[in-house]
């Protein structure tokens, strides 16, 4: 069943839908778009390394999307904003990992498949990484649900109920860094905001619950997957892409459907 | 025994401090109140009551299973956030519907229990933090300027709220206010904070400090205050007659 590349493109993809949902509804409401975007950026330089030794590219960009959000979670705020920092590394990161696969001699390097993602040509052991840091990351979260949400609303509150903020915002930071390095071959660097955030901000509208919210984001982002799939095998258009459009179109879709409804009142 | 005790307190951020050498009690049923111009360490204090930021000198001591009711300046809630009061009262632990009903009674507004937080008016979502802070009776409430952007008839309805909730459950409470007419009628014990304590004691006496007239001007009795001020001023006690008020 898995020799099929189509069908290890569906796995792959519903397990990174999975595992976007729920981050990407903290990103949302943390309002840490940004910060999604420029760690993925960052991950390009754990690329570039990865290739460099000769290493699968999950371990270079798990590191350095977690060195990013680590150094801005802690640098901030001192003297520079988090914006200005995040957009300081994230650009120099990927600039320096670009020069360093050109320095890269003898392998013929395809830069577009991490910029863009190539989720036609994920293997089996990409798969179980895949749903390896899929599992891990819900996990996490799950687990530290309560008070991550707490610390999402006011700092001081979670502190006062006896947890540490800065933790929870630690446990964060490593969720995002595993889905982004996870992420890197299916959905490429440039695509992995999108599919943290245009689910979760669809799934607002179909919501009154931050646990169904996250439900609905993941089912937002299963639809785009499956449907993103199927229409870039039929229309022969690349399916990172692809799969963004789809979320983007459901995002139209449940937007006119909401303000519709408002209408109708 | 004191409810908090701290001693010598110094806080830095980078360099900067917004603390030093502040030294306070607060016993148990006593309302405290800190005035102080922006920037004057009032929020650092609180912070590091309740374990938000680390003392670079000093000691803060909490008693022995000390139960904190703490009521935050506003929520970072974004539009995004889907989530009910009901909810978000069940954010801590062993809470169940039941208890969060009665908290929710007790500050007065348990018609919200069903509303989503994103729809609420500035005093009811300050009511419903304080009815948060309630869950658990705490011994002691530590409110952090709780009704900026409440208008004048809904923060005196809200400090009236907390009067008569300390004189139902006794606990005693430790709050920021810029209010200054409300503050001054309800409180036990004012401290005008500046980076250090510049004076304190009961509301009438801070009044009539001249730290306290140079920091919030005489004229309505300090009602009007503007906040125009050296942060690093130094109290001229030369040519004032009163120089008894602490330093």
């Amino acid at each position: 069943m898995l020799d099929d590349f189509m069908t290890r493109a569906f796995i792959a993809g519903l397990g990174l839908a999975l595992v976007c949902a729920p981050l990407g509804c903290f990103v949302v409401w943390r309002r840490m778009a940004y910060f999604g975007d420029a760690t993925a950026h960052a991950a390009m330089l754990g690329v570039a390394l990865s290739l460099a030794v000769q290493t699968d590219v999950f371990y270079g960009a798990l590191i350095f999307a977690i060195i990013m959000a680590w150094a801005t979670t802690q640098l901030s705020g001192r003297n520079y904003a988090m914006d200005t920092l995040l957009g300081v590394f994230a650009h120099s990161f990927l600039a320096l990992g670009l020069v360093i696969v050109s320095f890269l001699s003898g392998v013929r390097i395809d830069l577009m498949a991490y910029l863009f993602g190539d989720i036609l040509a994920v293997s089996v052991s990409d798969l179980s990484i895949i749903w390896t840091g899929t599992l891990i990351v819900m996990g996490l979260v799950a687990w530290r649900w309560k008070p991550l949400f707490l610390s999402t609303l006011n700092e001081e509150l979670s502190y006062a109920s006896g947890y540490n903020p800065k933790r929870e915002q630690l446990f964060l930071t490593i969720a995002l860094g595993i889905t982004v390095a996870v992420s890197i071959k299916v959905v490429g660097v440039l695509l992995i905001t999108a599919m943290l955030i245009i689910p979760a901000a669809a799934a607002r509208n179909l919501a009154r619950d931050p646990e169904l919210m996250v439900f609905a984001a993941g089912l937002v982002s299963c639809i785009s997957v499956i449907a993103g799939l199927r229409s870039s095998y039929i229309f022969d258009t690349p399916p990172g892409p692809t799969i963004v459009c789809v979320a983007l179109f459901i995002f139209i879709v449940l937007n006119i459907f909401k303000t519709l409804r408002r209408l109708a009142r | 025994m004191n409810l908090v005790t701290i001693e010598g307190l110094t806080v830095t951020y980078g360099g900067v401090t917004a603390l030093k050498n502040v030294s306070l009690d607060v016993n148990a049923a006593e309302v405290v109140t800190i005035v102080g111009p922006n920037g004057s360490g009032k929020t650092s204090l609180l912070k590091a009551i309740i374990g938000a930021v680390t003392p670079l000198e000093g000691s803060v001591k909490t008693k022995q299973g000390l139960k904190i009711g703490y009521v935050p300046q506003r929520l970072n809630l974004d539009p995004t956030l889907p989530i009910s009061v009901g909810k978000f009262m069940r954010l801590s632990n062993k809470i169940n519907k039941k208890s969060c009903l009665f908290a929710l009674e007790k500050a007065g507004v348990p018609e919200l229990i069903a509303k989503q937080m994103s729809e609420l008016s500035g005093g009811q979502l300050q009511r419903v933090l304080l009815a948060r802070a309630l869950l658990g009776d705490p011994d002691i409430l530590i409110l952090d300027e709780a009704t900026q952007g409440l208008d004048q008839p809904g923060s005196a309805e809200f400090y009236r709220q907390i009067e008569k909730l300390r004189q139902e459950t006794g606990c005693a409470v430790l709050m920021i206010s810029h209010d200054l007419h409300v503050v001054m009628s309800t409180s036990d014990r004012v401290i005008c904070l500046n980076g250090h304590i510049c004076c304190s004691g009961a509301p009438e006496t801070v009044v009539a400090a001249p730290e306290y007239q140079e920091l919030f001007g005489t004229e309505t009795n300090g009602a009007l205050a503007l906040y125009r001020h050296s942060h690093d001023h130094k109290h001229d006690h030369s040519s004032s007659e009163n120089t008894e008020a602490v330093n």
